[in-house]
This record gives C-alpha cells, sequence and structure tokens, in this order.
C-alpha cells in the first residue's frame, strides 16, 4: 500500500478534468504583461480571476519602494522574527496597519494563510470553543484546527443560527470566539456584520472578522465590511492579507486587546517562520499608502464590478451574490463549467473554476475578480467572450446529447 | 425527548436520504465516502442537520473518526449522553 492511494478518488476526478482541456489547477502564466494582461501558451489573455483589486502590482510607486527595499535591506531576511527576521521596516509597516485600522497594535505574516494560523492558533487553545462560518476560508479552518479549541461550525452567514449555537454553549467553560468573513471569496457574499456584532454582545464573546477579499475595496477610507457596516468597535480581531488589494505577499492580524502582543511569543505560526521579505514589506507599505491616498482607486474597481455585473446578467448568467468586486457565474454542472472555462481560455480570458468541495452547496463556478486596473474596453472583451463561449457550450451539449 | 439507541438511528437514516440520490440501502455499515461518495463538506452539512434535529453540537474534531452510519449513531448518542 502507498501513502498515496488515499487520493486515488481526487486523482481520478482530477485525470477527467484535465482530460477536458487544460490543467485548471496548475496554469502557467509564461510572461505578465500588466496587472489584467499575461501571456498564457503563447496566448494574450486578459486576467478577470487574480482577487488584484486595487491593480496595484506594477504601480511604479509601488515597484520603485520594492526595488529600493532589496537594494537597502537584500533579498531576504533570513531569520525569524523572534531571532534575526524583525527589521525596522516590520515594525514600520505594523504601526502603519494598526494606525489605519484604528487598533494598538498590529502583527506580520509572511502569508494571509499563516495569519490565520497564526492569529487563531495563537488566541483559543484548548479549553476554548471556536464558532466558524460553515463557509470559511480553508486557512481559518486550517488556523482552528491547529489551536486544539472545540471547533463548531453554525450556518453560513446565519445570525440566528451562531445565536442558537452559543445558547447551547452557555454553561461551557473557556473563551469563546466567533471567527467571520467580512466577504466571502467564492460567492462575493457579505456577512451581515451588524447582526452578528448583536449575537456577539448579547452573549459575551469576541469576534474576529477576515477581511481578506473586503480591505481596501469596502468602507469609505478601505478598511472593509467593518467599516462599511460601522461596527469596528465591535469587531475584536482582523486579520487580512496583503496578496489582494495590497498586491504583495503576507498578511496581518490586528487587535486592541492590550495582551495581543503576547502573540509575538506564543503563536507557533509567527514565530517559527522566516519573516516577509524586505520587497514584499516596502511594497504592503506603499499600496496602503495608495489606499490611504483617496477613494478614485475603489471607485474605478466599483464601476468595473458593476459593469461586468450587468453585462453578465444581461447576457443571462446567473451571478451568485449581489454585485461585489467578486462576480461568481453560476453554471449548471461540473462539465458545463470545466468546459466554457477552457474554453475562455482559448478566447483569451482567465477567470478562476471553482468546483465542489471547495464551493458553497456544491455549485460550479466561474469565478471573476475585478481590478481597479480593468479598462471599460477590457470588461466589455470579457462579456462578448462569455456569450461567444456560452453559444459554443451549448452547441457542445447538442452535440453531446445527439451523440447519446 | 428520550432518545434511544434505535430511534436515533431511525432518525439519523432519515436524514442521511437526501445525500443518499441512488437510493441503496442504509445499513449500520454504510460507508458515508465509498458508499454515498460524500466529500468532507457534504460530511460537515450533514452533521449540521443531525446537529439541529438532536439539538447538539459535535464538534469537527470528533469527524475524522466518522466512516459509516453506525459512527454517526454512536457520536450523536455521546454527545446526547454528554449533555
Amino acid at each position: 500500500m502507498s501513502l498515496f492511494d488515499k487520493y486515488d478518488q481526487v486523482a481520478a476526478r482530477h485525470d477527467r478534468l484535465v482530460a477536458a482541456g487544460r490543467d485548471p489547477f496548475n496554469i502557467c502564466m509564461d510572461r505578465i504583461v500588466s496587472a489584467t494582461e499575461a501571456i498564457v501558451d503563447g496566448r494574450e489573455v486578459i486576467l478577470v480571476g487574480t482577487n488584484n483589486y486595487l491593480g496595484l502590482t506594477f504601480d511604479q510607486d509601488c515597484v520603485d519602494a520594492a526595488v529600493a527595499a532589496v537594494q537597502r535591506e537584500g533579498t531576504g531576511t533570513t531569520g525569524s522574527r523572534i531571532a534575526n527576521g524583525t527589521y525596522s521596516s516590520h515594525r514600520a509597516l505594523e504601526q502603519e496597519i494598526a494606525d489605519f485600522l484604528g487598533r494598538r497594535s498590529a502583527l506580520v505574516f509572511p502569508t494571509g494563510y499563516q495569519a490565520n494560523l497564526g492569529i487563531l492558533a495563537g488566541l483559543a487553545g484548548a479549553k476554548d470553543v471556536i464558532l466558524l462560518d460553515a463557509d470559511s476560508h480553508a486557512s481559518i479552518y486550517d488556523g482552528c484546527r491547529l489551536s486544539g479549541a472545540t471547533l463548531i461550525r453554525f450556518r453560513h452567514n446565519s445570525p440566528a443560527d451562531l445565536d442558537k449555537r452559543l445558547s447551547r454553549l452557555k454553561d461551557k467553560e473557556g473563551g469563546k470566539l466567533v471567527v467571520v468573513e467580512g466577504i466571502y471569496s467564492m460567492l462575493g457574499d457579505q456577512a451581515p456584520l451588524d447582526e452578528f456584532v448583536d449575537v456577539k454582545r448579547r452573549h459575551g464573546v469576541e469576534l474576529l472578522v477576515d477581511e481578506a477579499h473586503s480591505l481596501g475595496v469596502f468602507g469609505e477610507n478601505g478598511r472593509g465590511i467593518a467599516e462599511s457596516a460601522g461596527v469596528e468597535e465591535d469587531v475584536d480581531y482582523v486579520v487580512g492579507t496583503f496578496s489582494k488589494s495590497l498586491g504583495a505577499v503576507g498578511g496581518f492580524g490586528a487587535s486592541d486587546q492590550p495582551a495581543f502582543e503576547r502573540l509575538r511569543y506564543t503563536s507557533r505560526p509567527y514565530m517559527f517562520t522566516a519573516s516577509s521579505s524586505p520587497s514584499s514589506i516596502a511594497t504592503a507599505m506603499a499600496t496602503l499608502g495608495k489606499i490611504k491616498s483617496g477613494p478614485h482607486l475603489r471607485k474605478q474597481l466599483w464601476d468595473n464590478a458593476r459593469m461586468l455585473y450587468q453585462g453578465l446578467t444581461d447576457l443571462g448568467f446567473t451571478i451568485c451574490a449581489e454585485t461585489s468586486p467578486i462576480v461568481a457565474v453560476k453554471m449548471p454542472g461540473e462539465a458545463a463549467a470545466v468546459f466554457m472555462w477552457n474554453a475562455l481560455l482559448e478566447a483569451g480570458v482567465y477567470v478562476n473554476l471553482a468546483l465542489p468541495p471547495g464551493t458553497p452547496d456544491g455549485s460550479c463556478l466561474l469565478r471573476c475578480s475585478l481590478s481597479a486596473a480593468h479598462t471599460p474596453q477590457q470588461v466589455t472583451k470579457v462579456c462578448e467572450v462569455f456569450d461567444q463561449c456560452f453559444q459554443a457550450l451549448r452547441s457542445w451539449q447538442a452535440a453531446q446529447s445527439a451523440a447519446e | 425527548m428520550q432518545w434511544t439507541a434505535d430511534t436515533v438511528q431511525t432518525e439519523v437514516v432519515q436524514l442521511l436520504e437526501p445525500f443518499n440520490p441512488k437510493g441503496i440501502e442504509l445499513t449500520p455499515q454504510t460507508d458515508l465516502s465509498a458508499d454515498l461518495y460524500m466529500d468532507s463538506v457534504a460530511a460537515m452539512n450533514l452533521v449540521m442537520e443531525i446537529e439541529d434535529r438532536f439539538e447538539i453540537d459535535i464538534p469537527i474534531s470528533l469527524l475524522p473518526d466518522v466512516n459509516c452510519l453506525q459512527d454517526l449513531v454512536d457520536v450523536v448518542l455521546a454527545q446526547l449522553n454528554k449533555d
């Protein structure tokens, strides 16, 4: 028996996916042309699945800041935060994030995934309970598991279900932490944060909000869903990432809790990994400055989001949530989704193919994410290509039916 | 309501039916993954239905030990007795 035998079922499914065209989980960008364009298999492709919400990855000021940091501080830190890997730039970025969010302190991690691991595993322990939204990201599930806490799922975006489960736990000792995301990555649907805050207050528990997809995107100042919902004071912990609106690599946790700093010497994912490279830190510092400088990028992003949402809706596609920079197109099944995804790429549009079990309710999705850097012409082109590929899908389906 | 092993099993079978589109016979040995092709998310969703029906919580950490229908019944009974 091989250690890999347990993956036989998954591997068979993967083989079937690849047989239908390209490997959707192994696409290689031969060359990145801009925040919204790449060359894939020698073909020019419009990128509509990068989470590069503000399109800052090629911003000249941010590129210059990253280059200067490499020249000044080197290519890597070769050390963990608790040894030789804390530079003044790491501290400065943490202060900048804390100031931006109006929090007492912030901790920076090398990736967004590790931020959830480090914050969740740092906060909760074996005697505590974490209640997490059923549709939470894998990094939240993994962080919760690493904590050793008792894990209870509540129904997605249901404050009533959370309320019920907290009521059942009222006599249980230990800390209780509720975990939600501001906007959910697959469908782009928002958490009803004001209602969650109401439940959290009544039960006297703590609340963590992962603003990975909402930072820089929601709120008058770009602080995320907690800002747009007007409930920042009731959110005890904020987690976020640099790899979306901030156009870098890394993540952070922030809080007003005076004891939050204890995580620096208790959270293993914070302590036992090399710290972020100087270029990533400098990039995040520069892109955060862009977010703070005004709402123009957010406005452009939302204009693009509305345009794509409307365009695809007009063509008859079903979009899974209300307008947001994530536009998830629902497909009738896996075969149709895979066909469309391949056809879109052939025609020069890259979107994310999202299939169960990575999606809610067994949905098969063509997940688009907009960028402020998309031009209206690109969005129009994306809609045209969707329409053209859908016609190809119908012909293919008709041929399949005839063959059967 | 006072639950017994039999009544718990009857309820669990009922809750499992929506996850059994091929309509195979559900026995205590029916394997959720091998026989019903349930993935990890479907299994967690089933557990939510079970939690609601019995008004209990089944921590996620218990799920790796749940393979067949009988395991589900056992975990429900254990949680009921705990409360």
